[in-house]
Formats: C-alpha cells, structure tokens, sequence
C-alpha cells in the first residue's frame, strides 16, 4: 500500500484503485466510490482520529467485514446465519493462538495455561499453530472447511429459512459454551487476553497500531471488491434466484445446496478473517466476542445498513458498532433499548435497511420531474 | 444399572422442563411459522410474576398455585400485544421476524433490569416440593426430586389440555384450519386475525407457565429466556412442524440425551455433541420427526 | 438440435400415505409428439409429472430415450433434457427477464465463466427471447410481466435449457383467446424438433392443438388416442359428466370450435 497520509500519496492510492484489475470492467461509479473510500480509509481517518479513536475504528472495520459476507450469504443468498461468531471466532482463536505462543517465547508456555493448566506441554491442537503461515491460513481456511462441512450437510438435505437460522444460532451457542468449557487449552470465560506482539511487532507501540488498522482497512476494501464481483457474476444473479425460488432452480439443473454452499462458505472466510484482524487490534479473543449476542449483532448492522447492498451493509455495520461504543459508554440502559428500537424499525419498517432511502428517494424524484417511474427496485436490486 | 436410570430420571426431568418450555413454541412456531425469539422473555415474564406474588401472598404454596394462572394471562397479554403491534404486519417474512422479535426480547430484558435490578432472584418453593422421593432405597439410592416431579405433571397437563383444546373445541379446529389452509378458512367466514392473536394469546401464556416452573429449579433473571430458548426452538425443528407429539417425543429424548452424554463426557462436549446428533438426525427426516404433507412447491 | 426422443412410462404408482394418486400408469409418448394429458382434478396428472421430473418418488419405470429417470435427483433429471413448468408461473420475479433466460441457459457453465460477469446476450437467449416474444422487455424485472408473459417466459427458459422433453402445466391457464392461440402455434413449432406435454383442462385449446390425447382418471390412464377417438370413448364421457350426461357430455365435448 502506499504511503497514506499525505495528499501526494492520496491520489496514487485513488489511481491504484481505479486501475486495479479487480475493478476493470466496473462502472465508473463504483471505481469512483472505491477512491473515495480509499481517500476516506487511508488519508481522512488516519489524519482526522486520535491513535485511540482509529483503534475502534479498526475494531469497527472488522465488523464490516463480517457484514460484507452476512450481505452475501443473507442479503443475496437468503441465508440468515445467526452463527457468523463461530467463524469469527475460529479465525480470531487460530490468530491468537499464535500470537500467544509468540508471546511466550521459544519453550514456554502461554501465561493462562501456566496459571490454571496442569499441562506441562503444548496441548496437541496447539502445535500446528507455532507456525505464522499455517497459523495465517488458518484463520481463513478452518471457518471455510468448518462451513463447507456443517453446509454441505444442512444444504443437501434442504434445511432452509428460519430452521436454518436456528441451527446456526444453536451452533454458536454450542461454541461458546465448549470454549468456555474447555478453561486449560482455550481460556475459558477470559479467552485469550493480552497479546503483546503481532509477527514481531510490538503492538503497544502506537505506529504499530497504526499499521494494523491500514492492514483491516485493506483487507475490508479488498473482501468488498470480492463480494462486488460475487454479486454481479453470473453467479450472483444465480444465487438471487436460489433465494427466491431454490426449487425453480432445481428444475433447470442446478444444484442449489452447492449455490448456497459458495455463499456461506465465503462469508465463512471473511468472518475468518475479520476474527483474524480483530485480535492484533483489540489484543484480546473471548466467547463474549462470539456468542449468541455478538452473532445476531453481526447481522443487525447489515440490516440496519441494507442487507442487500454492499455499500448499506458495510456502513450499517460501522454505525451500528460507532453507536454501541458512543451510546453504551454514557448509558448502558439506553443503548439496550436502542438496539432493540433499531432492530424493530429497520426489519419490520425498512427491510431494504437506509440503502433502500436512496432508492426510493431516486424515484420520488424521478417521478416529480415528470419522468415515467422506474419499477419498483426490488429488494435485492437497492444501489 | 442405577446409574443408567438415574441419568435416564434427570434426563426426564430436563425433558419436562425444556417440553413445557417448547409447549408454546409448537404452537406459535409449530402451528403458526413465526419464530418469536421473545419467547423466552415471557418465560422471564412469567417467572418473575412469580416472584411479585410471593411478595403479596404469604403462603408459597398458595402463591404458586395462584401464580400459574396469572402468569399465563400476563405472558398470554404481552404475547397478543406482540402479535398486534409487530408480527401481523409480518406473517409473510419470517426472517424479518425472528430478528424483530429479538429485538423485542432485548427490550423486555433491560425492561426487567430496570424493574428487578440485574442480579438474578429467587423464590420459595413451598415445602411439599422441596423433598425427594425415593425410587429405589438401600446404599445406592435413587431419588427423583418432587420438584421435578411437579414440573412433569404439570407438563404433561399442559400436552393434554393443549391436544383437547386443539382436538375438541371450536377455537382449536379454527386455529387448525387457518393453519392448513389461511385462504381456505377466510372465505369461510373465518376471522383469521382473531384465531391468530388467540392462538398467540395462548401460546404466549404457557411460556409463562414454564417461567413459573423454572422458577422451582432456578434463579430468575434478565437473561434466563435467552439461555434455554435455543434448545427449545430446536425440539420445535427436530420433532416437526404443527405436531405435538413430535414436539413431546423429541423433548423428552433431548434431555436423556444431554443427560447420559453430560455423565459421560462434561456439560459443554454434551451440549455440542447433541448438537452434532440433532444435525445427523435432520440428514436423515429433514422436516424433522413428524410432518405434514402437502403439495405446494415450497 | 440434439435428436428426439420418446418417453415411456411402465406401471408408474405414487402414493402419499397410503393414498394411490398414480396407480400403474403405462404411457408413451413418441418423439416428437405434442401430447395433451387431461382429466378431472385429483386424476394424478400433476402427479405424474411430478414423478417424471424427480419431484415425489415413485415406483415402476420412466424411461426416457432409453434412461431411467426413476431414482434420480431433480437436478439430475433436469440435466439430461427434461423440463417443466408449474400450474403457476414461478420465473424469478426480482431478476430481469433476461436473466431469467441467462440462468436456465447455464446449468452446464464451468466455475470461471459463473464468476465473471455475463456479457451481451447469448445466442441461444436472444433466439429464445424472439421466439417467445419478450425481446423488447428483456431488461425489465420478470415481476412487473403479465401472466401470460410470464407463462411465455417460463417456455422461453425450457427452450434455452435445450430440454428434449417440455412437461407443461396448464400453459394457457388465465390467457386470453388471442394468447392461447399464440402460445398453441409456439407449441406446435417447438414440437418439430422437441417432445411436449401438456396437462390442460381448456378443451378448446386440447382440440386445436393435440397431436394425440391420454386421459388419466383416478390415477389410471383410461383412454388414449387422437383427439376424435378420445372424444368418442363412452368412458371419457362418463367421467366427465356422469352417466346420466352421456348425451349433453357428448354435444359439449364434440363441439366445434367457437
């Protein structure tokens, strides 16, 4: 990445963007809303924020990044996963875990397993993390595989809609309390706290906060540019029509557990990877981090947001987050109701979340200048 | 051998907790396909009704039996009020329920830690219930604990008198045909609208008699919906929609299951290997035990 | 154009339940033919076809140009040519007709060509697209059409899957005079080089477009022949109208074309 806060820099990051072969192909529009967000990421954030405020925002980015698979599998493909916290979660342990056991040092243990564990020795499951690149892909890979396989089983058998909500919940409920279970190897109710270093970087220091945070923003930018190529392939257009009629695609010769399947299994991996990214930022992992609460959480920012737009889902999802921290700091109470509130309006009053404003702001004006309407935007077409 | 039955006797035990906790459920969810995730918070509202009335009403035993009445109009009324503010405008998007819904349930749990404050509570059970009977004396003994004990009868009250009032009343052949057949019972001269807030009044109202059931084997607090509604939804899944006696087949064999696995392993293995059995169980029925045919393509 | 090929069916039973919907059905349509398939309702011609098409399972032989389709996925049977339409047009209402087209044309697509985007209008889409008439509203959302456009466009998807065997569903159901025309004479063209069924119970339709005509009744085929020789069978008219109505049954079904 280039250099970030000065203009100079700005406008080659702005050209990159647009020049970069994900995007060829796209509208203009799109590459120009890259450039902004790039502008905003790299040079706005970073000049504007104090080292603390960048810090949530890095934590608020890894949400989105949640939110950008959520508005793939959910705002697309129909699936709500109630469970992106086991995917999160499998990331943010695989990283943590590494980064503990580089904490430590060569030949000791982590700090919580000398306190509460008996064990002498690294526990089996352990060892393959010591090393960053298995560690690394990891925390994409495993959330993938575990997703291909909990999928593959739910999908052929047509598990769908509200059950497979549930099952997805009943599965992060089931991580969670294994985790919390499992107190010597995995931390417990504490998870894995206080990481100290990051690949050799020592993470107390400020510049080196900074540098993860233009890491998430990347990798944020990056799993958008992702998703917006899933969206508009054909493949995207294949997975919309899974979601409204799974049978009528039977029927043409698909297979739509394995359309499903891609979904799920990607938003796996950027769960994964936002898990992986939100350990070095915020230093810590914990079932609190992925349970039931935080899971649905995940999926209310992409609803507030609009599920079915990128755009709507990653910036619900940052809102969402902002207002938690802002709102629960003063007035815990408060930011109970309010949540509550968001979830009532947003799904039951504005289902195609605050993208679905714009839409129908376009048409209102578009039908005061005299022009004929546009169709309705169906849910699944806003911005 | 007296380890088999006695985990076999908790195992009922769990299975008549989470049956009665699920009772509503097969009829909001089962019947009428709306996920209400703030079940379990007029299970907390029933609970906690609990709590008010042995405040008033010295006797524990008294208070109790004077509790499930109540309980079951205050769940039963928040349940009606739900349906007519949110979920009627919603039958059609069962997702967006669910989220709905969840949304409600965190309001009613910082409602009742503004009310109750957050640490949990606890309520006297009356001394009839506060014993064991014994199953089977001598040096290993076997005891079934009558709280327990009541908890079971009164869940298998509730299965019967929900099967009759589905079987033989006019309201529960109303609420089966709107069931089977919503445009079919509105020609009619069905009023659907009124069959589906009563069929949620009443729903609703057994959650509130699990919460004052609970009440005898727990704390009562904010949350204590949030932690057993999952397991409850899944008796719903596993055991079929619109059929009771899945919905009771399964409960009872979910906690036997967690019990013996709990023995053999540790609560939490327990819990995510019922999870894995009840994964396996839907490759094999995926519309769950029982089912209901019918032609549409969906 | 791959070539024809016939259906054949052999004691084909469905049971829900202990009810017989299809109760040893034999039937065989001919390559090429433009076969009508009527009867009273609850006579199991839906269920035929979903037992044809892998929806219910059943028990006999459906074999098609010599496969057995018994047994297999739907996917899998949609994979080797056959396709079928519903009694109530289901296209996907939030994709645009277009895409609609593209999606039916692409089952057998490789993984590279799903994840890019589609470019243009493929041919066999564009060709499908004047064939059915819905050239001009290609972009719109398939939600916004007519129903009878929608029947059209769910024709237009079985003829980009390049199925060898249409079953459809009540085609002409809610068209008017002038649609049910149009859509007979496409029939007719698509049954030179394809086979169709077609479960109606528009009788005028029947009679201007049949090639030959099964009766199914009760689960059984009761009579099969052109469609001077159904209509001539005692027993297609008992079930029609009833003993008594013999007579009445026999004017209404041997009346002309209005």
């Amino acid at each position: 990445m280039t250099e970030p806060t000065a203009p100079k820099g700005t406008t080659v990051v702005a050209e990159w963007v647009v020049k970069s072969p994900v995007l060829k192909g796209c509208s203009a529009r799109a590459a120009a809303g890259f450039a902004a967000a790039a502008v905003a990421l790299f040079a706005l954030a970073p000049l504007a924020l104090s080292d603390f405020r960048l810090g949530l925002l890095a934590k608020y980015l890894c949400t989105a990044m949640v939110a950008v698979g959520i508005c793939l599998a959910w705002g697309r493909g129909g699936l709500l996963t109630l469970g992106q916290g086991v995917f999160f979660g499998l990331g943010g342990y695989a990283m943590a875990m590494h980064l503990k056991i580089a904490d430590a040092g060569p030949g000791n243990l982590p700090d919580f397993m000398q306190l509460y564990g008996t064990a002498t020795e690294l526990p089996w499951w352990w060892r393959p993390f010591e090393n960053p690149l298995f560690a690394l892909a990891a925390t994409v890979l495993l959330p993938m595989a575990v997703a291909a396989i909990l999928g593959s089983f739910i999908f052929r058998r047509r598990v769908k809609g509200a059950y497979f909500a549930i099952l997805s919940q009943a599965l992060t409920a089931a991580f969670a309390i294994w985790l919390i279970g499992q107190q010597a190897t995995t931390g417990g109710t504490n998870g894995l706290t206080d990481i100290q270093g990051f690949f050799g970087y020592d993470l107390n220091d400020p510049v080196n906060q900074r540098m993860v945070y233009f890491v998430i923003a990347a990798a944020l930018l990056l799993l958008i540019a992702l998703a917006r190529q899933l969206i508009h392939s054909r493949y995207g257009e294949l997975l919309v029509a899974v979601r409204d009629s799974e049978e009528r695609v039977r029927f043409l010769g698909y297979n739509p557990a394995n359309v499903k399947l891609v979904a799920y299994v990607v938003a796996a991996g950027m769960a994964g990877l936002a898990g992986a990214l939100f350990v070095p930022a915020v230093g810590i992992i914990s079932p609190a981090m992925i349970g039931i609460v935080p899971s649905i959480e995940f999926v209310i920012g992409a609803a507030v947001g609009g599920r079915a737009s990128l755009v709507g889902a990653v910036l619900g999802a940052v809102g969402v987050a902002w207002a938690k921290t802002a709102l629960s700091e003063e007035f815990p109470a408060a930011w109970t109701y309010f949540q509550g509130l968001l979830f009532i309006v947003a799904l039951a009053f504005l289902p195609g979340g605050l993208a679905s404003l714009v839409g129908i702001v376009r048409r209102r004006r578009a039908a005061r200048a005299g022009g004929e309407p546009s169709p309705a935007l169906p849910l699944g077409e806003a911005a | 051998m007296t380890v088999i039955l006695g985990q076999t006797f908790t195992g009922i035990s769990i299975g008549a907790v989470l049956l009665l906790i699920a009772l509503g459920l097969s009829l909001t969810f089962g019947q009428m396909n709306v996920i209400n995730m703030a079940h379990g918070e007029f299970i907390m509202a029933g609970a906690y009704t609990t709590y008010v009335l042995q405040k008033s009403i010295s006797g524990a035993g008294l208070s109790l039996l004077v509790a499930l009445p109540v309980a079951f109009l205050v769940a039963g009324a928040l349940g009606a009020l739900l349906e007519w503010l949110l979920i009627r405008r919603l039958y059609l998007r069962p997702l967006d329920t669910l989220l709905v819904t969840w949304g409600v349930s965190l309001m009613l749990q910082q409602l009742a830690r503004d009310i109750f404050g957050a640490p949990n509570v606890q309520t006297r059970a009356p001394d009839l219930l506060t014993g064991n009977i014994t199953i089977i004396g001598g040096d290993d003994p076997l005891t079934f604990a009558n709280s327990r004990l009541f908890i079971l009868g009164l869940a298998i009250a509730a299965v019967v008198a929900l099967s009759l009032t589905l079987r033989m009343t006019s309201l529960g052949r109303r609420i089966r045909g709107v069931v089977q057949n919503r445009d079919l019972a509105e020609v009619s001269g069905i009023s659907t609208e009124r069959v589906d807030r009563t069929a949620f009044f009443i729903g609703s109202g057994l959650a509130g008699v699990a919460g004052v059931a609970l009440t005898l084997v727990g704390p009562i607090g904010p949350t204590m919906g949030t932690n057993i509604i999952i397991d409850a939804f899944l008796v719903i899944v596993v055991g079929g929609i619109g059929q009771l006696k899945g919905t009771v087949i399964v409960a009872f064999v979910l906690g036997v299951l967690q019990s013996v696995l709990e023995y053999s392993t540790t609560v939490s293995v327990a819990k995510v290997l019922v999870l894995v059995a009840i994964v396996a169980f839907l490759q094999w029925r995926p519309q769950g035990l029982y089912t209901l045919r019918t032609r549409s393509l969906v | 154009m791959s070539e024809l090929s016939g259906l054949e069916i052999r004691q084909l039973r469905v049971s829900f339940d202990g009810f017989t919907a299809v109760d040893g059905v034999d039937l065989d349509v001919r390559p090429g033919d433009l076969r009508f398939l009527i009867g009273p309702n609850g006579a199991g011609k839906t269920t035929l076809v979903d037992a044809v098409t892998g929806l219910v399972k059943a028990e006999g032989s459906v074999l098609f140009g010599g496969d057995e389709l018994l047994g297999r996925s739907v996917h899998n049977i949609a994979r080797s040519g056959i396709g079928r339409t519903f009694q109530t047009a289901t296209v996907f209402e939030e994709l645009t007709v277009l895409q609609n087209l593209d999606i039916a044309a692409g089952a057998g697509r490789g993984m590279l060509t799903m994840l890019r985007r589609r470019k243009g209008v493929p041919e066999s889409v564009g060709r499908a697209l004047e064939t059915v008439g819905l050239a001009e509203l290609a972009d719109s959302p398939a939600g916004t059409l007519a129903h009878g456009q929608k029947q059209w466009l769910e024709i237009g998807m079985l003829l980009v899957q390049d199925v060898r065997l249409l079953l459809l569903d009540e085609p002409v159901a809610g068209m008017s005079h002038d649609e049910r025309q149009a859509t007979g004479e496409l029939l007719e063209r698509i049954s030179e080089d394809r086979t169709v069924v077609v479960i109606e119970h528009d009788m005028d339709f029947m009679r201007s477009f049949a090639r030959s005509v099964s009766v199914l009744h009760a689960g059984k085929v009761l009579s099969e022949g052109t469609v001077t020789e159904v209509q001539a069978d005692p027993k297609v008219q008992a079930v029609y109208l009833g003993h008594a109505a013999v007579q009445d049954a026999e004017l209404i079904l041997a009346e002309p074309e209005a």
